[in-house]
């Protein structure tokens, strides 16, 4: 399973070589990746269905417990699926949507990662590489939205959907981490067994909060949900991966995995379902009311996510039966509307739905399966969308808390869902045609044999029920709920309240479709109005805070003055040093001045009066040459106490600060005195201070040991384990090279620093 | 000499000139040589880097940019890149015979009378070499590039 999940970021590593070779067939290339890990899953799903549950895992860091584990069962098997059977026909998608254009590669590699991050999180056993997998979606899916980085908008909503998701993220941490705590584990499913002690503990009430905040501005729910619709500046193949299976799930999922954990707590039942509910009708009706049909898409996801939510946090047997049902069928035909959505608009050049018309005879196979995707969206027979929706109505029946407001809610949701299907299925194809940017004809096979498949699947679900409910939904609900379920699912269940529900919610729908036209102005006043106060206004005040309070404390802080900065560091060092060394250990001045060589005083006599004279200069070749004097005396040093790596270092070193020093000497002005007489006085005390602060220091570590020093594991066990006799060497290179290897990095980014400080201000002249 | 350079960078001195042409593959040769070294004598990644971006930058002063670009071939931010790429490259080794990140692993063999040691570490040490010598060339090339 780990070469599963690792192999979408191999693959992406080398997409940019086999794109200009494969050219247009990239996207049916790539596309064999989700295929054989769509089979790869599938051949786990006899084992799966009979109740078994697969572990996997590779050490990472053992010591932290923290290993890349990975658990299937019935839940992360039936997303696992998802993600890799659409993300088949999102690569095929892709392909011929973005043919043309100048960075396809760099689609596919963002595409690539960003798959394999998903199916990563939701396989993850381990909380840590849960969480590692969960920020990662974050980031590649920002860098999606953010495709077309010379379009500003985009680059905004990117930044939104970020910082909305890595906000929530971080308090996801905190919360993971008070679980992990409490639970004895990092590991899922040994939490997930000791679920008392969780619930019992003084943290649950906090971590259920840290972990909502998480998923809930991860699933876009209300009211975080304002980050989702705007996500759709991404190229459309990413929208229809983003809303279906990936991204916003991945909230879904981890409230769904840690369900059996909560679901006793009464904080976690009702805040999902209240929130869940509100977001619900909050999603339905901004569908009603927009007209970019990718939007419409949009906000139903906001809406079914809603619906997922509220669906687990009412918690019940049929909640979770009718929370699978409702999850499969909202991928499928959420990823067919998407890709049908971007098929129309790739192929007549516009997104407005009130634009749209008569495109049936232009665009037939596209308006054959939209309707049938978008029934499926209706909740409509014999599609699997009405089982999910049956099952629904009957769950919210069956809750005892707030039944009757989470009723109201979810039969408006379902009459405004009824008709932005019907909106989305007869606007564009039915009355007259009319004119439109490109000349419309008919999407190619690429982009039309996913949206077929996902919504012949649809179908066939809802026709033969028992295939998925046997193959996956039964052991997913089984991973869900703390107790096992039995259930078989059905087209008809004789005429009941549920039946009922549907059909008021169809009459509704239909009587909204009709008006969807006369309401547009009076519903467009009325959004303007309400998102004067929405949570987005709220996000972009704070946001311009953020700036505001960024800039006022550059402004105060890093003005640009060098001296300035140094004063700061060097007076915090010696307070708080001073501070700390005073206070534990006092002012012991004890100088033994035995056993010093008299060549060893002449060596510091030097060291002085280079110090003296690089200060007192007025020449500034003086004061390089008196800096390199006082360089070369220390090397000395350092080669008189024997450290000749040490001492080597420094006069390469010295002799490089020279060097550079020669080189920018030029360009400085003459050197006059700026500083006035207080300048002079402060600038000396300043350094008298950490001039005395280090002596005291070096004073203090000489005289006591606070512990026994390392360097003897180093020096004897330098050769038999390292194979060196170059101590300083070894620990460089063997026993500290993550430190090296941080160093390095450090170097780069210090000499890009100043490449491209140089290079920007050539470019500026 | 092309009129056009800048005196400051060039120092046209016939010595200099001279002596930077023979220096920079002895010094060279001498960087290579503490790099071998390291492990068990004075030497290393981070002094052999420092003595070869000594070579290149007096070869540099006496013969000015455009002459050190072409006598170098590559770009320095790319042996940057290649220094950090090593040093990454030598933490995975381990990793595959089942050891903790960044593990050491030897490769011991006699060639002739030899005794030959190779190992991640080496890897490592001369991705430090690269990475040293880049940072230098790339500030230091940078630095004179904006003079002219």
């Amino acid at each position: 399973m780990l070469f599963a999940v690792l192999s979408g970021f191999i693959l992406a590593m080398f997409t940019p070589l086999l794109q200009p070779v494969a050219q247009n067939k990239t996207g049916w290339i790539l596309a064999i990746l989700p295929l054989s890990l769509t089979l790869y899953f599938a051949s786990f799903v006899p084992a799966v269905s009979q109740g078994e549950v697969i572990y996997q895992e590779w050490q990472w860091l053992p010591g932290m417990d923290i290993n890349l584990s990975f658990m299937l069962d019935g839940l992360s098997l039936l997303f696992a699926l998802l993600i890799s059977f659409i993300g088949v026909f999102i690569f095929i998608y892709a392909g011929s949507y973005l043919q043309g254009h100048k960075s396809t590669a760099r689609f596919f590699v963002i595409m690539l990662a960003f798959m394999a991050s998903m199916l990563g999180l939701v396989l993850s056993d381990n909380l840590i590489s849960l969480f590692v997998f969960w920020e990662l979606t974050s980031i590649t899916s920002y860098l999606l939205i953010g495709f077309d980085h010379e379009d500003e908008s985009a680059r905004r909503s990117a930044l939104q959907g970020l910082f909305v998701t890595v906000g929530g993220g971080l308090a996801l941490m905190a919360g993971l981490i008070m679980l992990a705590t409490v639970g004895g584990s990092y590991q899922l499913s040994e939490i997930l067994t000791a679920s008392d002690s969780v619930l019992e503990s003084s943290l649950a009430v906090g971590m259920i909060i840290c972990i909502l905040l998480g998923t809930f501005t991860k699933s876009a729910q209300f009211p975080f949900h304002f980050w989702l619709p705007n996500a759709m500046a991404a190229p459309t193949p990413v929208s229809a991966y983003l809303h279906s299976a990936t991204m916003v799930k991945a909230g879904i999922y981890l409230m769904a995995r840690l369900n059996p954990a909560f679901t006793e707590h009464a904080l976690w039942t009702v805040s999902l379902s209240l929130f869940g509910a509100i977001t619900m009708f909050v999603g339905a009706y901004l569908a009603y009311s927009a007209t970019d049909i990718k939007k419409v898409l949009a906000y139903s996801t906001v809406m079914a996510l809603g619906t997922l939510t509220m669906l687990l946090g009412i918690g019940t047997e049929y909640a979770l039966i009718a929370f699978t049902c409702f999850l499969l069928a909202h991928s499928l035909y959420k990823a067919a509307l998407f890709m049908l959505a971007g098929a129309i608009d790739h192929e007549i050049g516009t997104k407005d739905l009130t634009l749209m018309g008569g495109l049936r005879s232009k665009m037939p196979r596209t308006a054959v399966i939209t309707a049938i995707a978008a029934l499926s969206l209706a909740g409509m027979p014999p599609l699997f969308g009405f089982i999910a929706k049956e099952a629904m109505f009957e769950a919210v029946i069956g809750n005892d808390s707030y039944q009757a407001l989470i009723l109201i809610l979810a039969l408006a949701a379902a009459m405004l869902v009824m008709a932005i299907a019907a909106v989305v299925a007869i606007k564009p194809f039915y009355g007259e045609l009319r004119s439109t940017p490109k000349k419309p004809h008919e999407a190619p096979l690429a982009m039309l044999i996913g949206p077929a498949i996902l919504a012949v699947l649809s179908l066939m679900f809802g026709l033969l029920p028992w295939v998925p409910q046997n193959s996956i939904l039964s052991a997913t609900v089984n991973a869900v709920s703390v107790t096992p379920a039995s259930f078989s699912l059905a087209l008809w269940h004789g005429f009941n309240l549920p039946l009922l529900l549907s059909v008021i919610a169809l009459i509704g729908g239909i009587l909204l479709f009709v008006f969807w036209q006369k309401t547009r102005p009076a519903i467009g006043h009325l959004t303007t109005q309400a998102s004067r106060f929405g949570p987005e206004a709220g996000y972009f005040s704070m946001m311009n805070g953020i700036t505001y309070i960024a800039s006022w404390q550059t402004r105060l802080l890093q003005n640009g003055k060098l001296g300035n900065y140094m004063i700061v560091m060097i007076l915090t060092t010696v307070i708080l040093v001073g501070y700390t060394l005073l206070s534990q250990y006092g002012l012991n001045v004890y100088l033994n001045v035995e056993g010093i060589a008299f060549y060893e005083f002449f060596i510091v006599l030097l060291m002085l009066l280079a110090t003296i004279y690089a200060i007192s200069t007025r020449s500034r070749l003086g004061a390089v040459a008196s800096m390199g004097v006082l360089g070369f005396t220390v090397a000395l040093v350092f080669i008189h106490f024997s450290a000749p790596d040490l001492g080597i270092t420094q006069v390469l070193v010295e002799t490089l600060t020279v060097i550079l020093l020669v080189l920018v000497l030029f360009k400085l002005p003459g050197f006059s005195r700026y500083s006035s007489r207080y300048e002079v006085i402060r600038d000396a005390s300043v350094a008298v201070l950490m001039g005395v602060l280090m002596t005291l220091l070096t004073l203090a570590a000489i005289d006591v040991q606070f512990f026994e020093t390392i360097s003897g594991f180093f020096v004897e066990s330098s050769y038999p384990l390292a194979k060196g006799r170059n101590i300083v060497n070894v620990i460089l290179v063997d026993f500290r090279a993550l430190d090296t290897l941080g160093e390095i990095f450090v170097l780069a980014i210090a000499a890009l620093g100043v490449f491209s400080m140089l290079k920007l201000r050539a470019e500026e002249k | 000499m092309d009129d056009n350079k800048p005196k400051i960078m060039t120092f046209n001195t016939l010595i200099l000139h001279t002596a930077a042409l023979f220096l920079l593959p002895l010094q060279l040769i001498f960087s290579v040589f503490l790099l071998l070294r390291g492990h068990d004598e004075p030497g290393g990644g981070f002094i052999a880097g420092l003595v070869a971006s000594g070579a290149f930058v007096l070869y540099l002063f006496a013969h000015g940019v455009a002459s050190t670009r072409e006598i170098m071939r590559v770009e320095p931010r790319d042996l940057l890149a290649l220094g950090l790429l090593l040093g990454l490259a030598a933490m995975f080794p381990g990793m595959l015979n089942g050891e903790a990140f960044l593990t050491a692993q030897w490769w011991e063999f006699s060639l002739g009378d030899t005794q030959v040691k190779l190992s991640t570490v080496l890897i490592f040490d001369i991705g430090v070499y690269f990475a040293v010598l880049g940072t230098i060339l790339t500030i230091v090339m940078s630095l004179t590039e904006s003079e002219e």
